[in-house]
């Protein structure tokens, strides 16, 4: 079985994300790091391949700047076999739509797997759109939101959890899967997985490679244009009381009481 | 005046809150016109109520030959009627199919996507979308640039208004691909309803944490005595004591509400991604140091399980 996983380089949600005066996402002067919700796709790529057997391979594919190649050695540290980043200049600034080509056009390049396995979400634009257009440009079926996956041969089957009920999602491979942090626990890379990580590997693409042209993608063509970016104030520092001998509720029934709540 | 899509979210033909903001919003913009994808004989109930918040047109579509498969043939349908009706914009609920719809639709008809929109205004004849963007960190405003504006719309972002309109009933049969016939939804277990607000729609909500040790009877508890919903973070959700469709913050989903009560929640950048534009938060903690205590407008330092059981006396008491 062939898996190919889609990592995405984000900025570190605990630091101090912000926008460049372009209005792009600030990409450089915030650490990165592979976007949590991708371990979990990389988690479930390599579960997929140990359940498999040996002879299954799976890629881990990026699209980003040099610093992103940072995503895809964690991916491979963690298990995965080989590395693809799609890395081009004229890449910075893509929305999602042109990002979303720019995979499609990878994965075709790579040779399109049984799997394409995504997060559910970046944690920096988090639009979860991505694998839905993905499959969209692949022609393939989208099994998406997967809270729990089984596969036998070439059929899956994954519980996904929707906004008003739990369904039981089938389809036949080849297709495009995108799984949620309910999974499982993404594991640790190991000493062992770091150090076999440097030797396995990894191929870097320009856009011409995968036959995209350079006006096809980046901010010149992105479908939107961000107007304005505004840092929200930060939240004035509330009063905080300490419960002795049962006085928290009374207060907090009196904050309630006074904010019209009750 | 052009018409302005909205997909009508529904259960079973029964029309959730979601569709009256979107159709509020949609007159901002255009003439509404809803679609309906769902039961034929569901299809009158439907008109009856999005006629009464403003819904000119009502496209029908029987799902009945695509009720079975996810995601894809009801984006292949609004492509169709995007070509049929050239629409100003097209407004879909912000849900994990509402997006997933959106992103597959922007694809075909080379469109601009703006996805979790918390507001959306007219500009002289081009909708611009907000966004709360960064954990809430940053509000962001945008303008589709290419094709039809495809605007995913939260929950809350509009206070939905009762206006009659026409309610023109036009059945429209799409025609749908095999390729959109591969996900197939085998199994399908509608949630149970709680009987309190939905987390998303909800004026007031009450969640817990690690800090209630699995026992969330002070928060439905309070939740009750507030008319609230109940929420939870993902370290109770991850514990097994609550499901996920419960789960606030960045995995879960994101409420906006008038009052937020957060109890035994630390405060992560995961949880506050999903809550912290909430117009007033209170919270109730063990830990001082806690970082949920710099977001709020009133904390209480103690045990969730002495003061919410407490509080919870005393405002029925005060209800009478």
């Amino acid at each position: 079985m062939k898996i190919i996983v889609c990592v995405k380089h984000v900025p570190d949600a605990t630091a101090d994300r912000r926008f460049e005066s372009d209005n792009t996402v600030d990409r450089v002067g915030v650490d990165g790091l592979l976007s949590e919700l991708d371990e979990y796709a990389v988690e479930q790529a390599l579960q997929l391949k140990e359940k498999a057997g040996d002879d299954t391979e799976v890629t881990a594919l990026c699209v980003g700047p040099e610093k992103a190649a940072d995503a895809l050695r964690k991916a491979l540290q963690m298990g995965a076999d080989k590395g693809v980043h799609v890395s081009d200049e004229a890449i910075a600034g893509s929305d999602a739509g042109a990002t979303s080509l720019v995979l499609a056009k990878a994965v075709e390049k790579i040779g399109v797997p049984d799997l394409v396995v995504c997060g559910m979400a970046s944690t920096d634009a988090s639009m979860s759109v991505v694998p839905a257009m993905l499959s969209e440009r692949l022609g393939l079926p989208q099994v998406t939101y997967a809270s729990v996956i089984e596969t036998q041969g070439d059929q899956i089957r994954v519980k996904r959890d929707g906004d008003t009920s739990t369904e039981v999602i089938g389809a036949t491979m080849p297709l495009v899967l995108s799984v949620t942090d309910q999974t499982g626990e993404a594991r640790y890379p190991s000493f062992k997985g770091i150090m076999a990580a440097k030797k396995k590997p990894m191929e870097t693409y320009a856009l011409a490679d995968l036959g995209v042209d350079a006006d096809q993608v980046g901010l010149a063509v992105s479908w939107n244009e961000v107007k304005e970016t505004t840092a929200r104030p930060p939240r004035t520092a509330g009063e905080i009381v300490t419960d002795e001998e049962g006085s928290g509720a009374g207060k907090l029934t009196e904050f309630l009481a006074s904010k019209k709540f009750i | 005046m052009s018409e302005v899509l909205v997909l009508v979210d529904h259960v079973q033909g029964a029309v959730r809150k979601p569709t009256y903001e979107l159709l509020t919003i949609a007159a901002r913009l255009g003439e509404p016109a809803a679609v309906y994808i769902g039961p034929a004989d569901k299809a009158a109930e439907v008109t009856e109520a999005v006629k009464g918040y403003g819904a000119a047109k009502v496209y029908v579509v029987d799902d009945a030959e695509i009720r079975g498969y996810l995601v894809a043939p009801k984006a292949e349908t609004l492509q169709q009627l995007v070509e049929k009706a050239s629409p100003a914009a097209v407004l879909i609920p912000s849900n994990s199919e509402g997006k997933e719809i959106a992103g597959r639709l922007a694809i075909k008809l080379d469109s601009g996507l703006i996805t979790d929109a918390v507001d959306v205004v007219d500009d002289g004849g081009t909708p611009v979308a907000t966004q709360s963007v960064f954990a809430g960190n940053y509000t962001v405003t945008t303008t589709v640039t290419r094709g039809t504006p495809i605007i995913t719309v939260k929950p809350n972002s509009a206070a939905p208004e009762q206006t009659a309109a026409d309610g023109a009933v036009e059945e429209f049969a799409p025609t749908i691909s095999d390729a959109a016939r591969q996900a197939q939804i085998v199994a399908s277990q509608p949630r149970k309803a709680s009987g309190r607000p939905e987390l998303q729609e909800a004026a007031i909500v009450v969640s817990g944490g690690r800090g209630t040790g699995g026992d969330f009877a002070p928060i439905e508890g309070l939740a009750d005595a507030l008319g609230a919903a109940v929420g939870a973070s993902r370290a109770a959700v991850d514990s097994g004591w609550m499901p996920h469709s419960f789960q606030v913050g960045q995995t879960g989903k994101t409420v906006s509400p008038q009052l937020y009560v957060a109890n035994g929640i630390s405060g992560a950048i995961q949880h506050r991604a999903g809550m912290q534009t909430s117009k007033t938060i209170v919270a109730v903690n063990k830990d001082d140091e806690a970082p949920i205590f710099e977001l709020v407008d009133f904390g209480v330092v103690g045990d969730l399980h002495a003061v919410l059981p407490a509080a919870t006396e005393e405002i029925t008491k005060r209800k009478g």
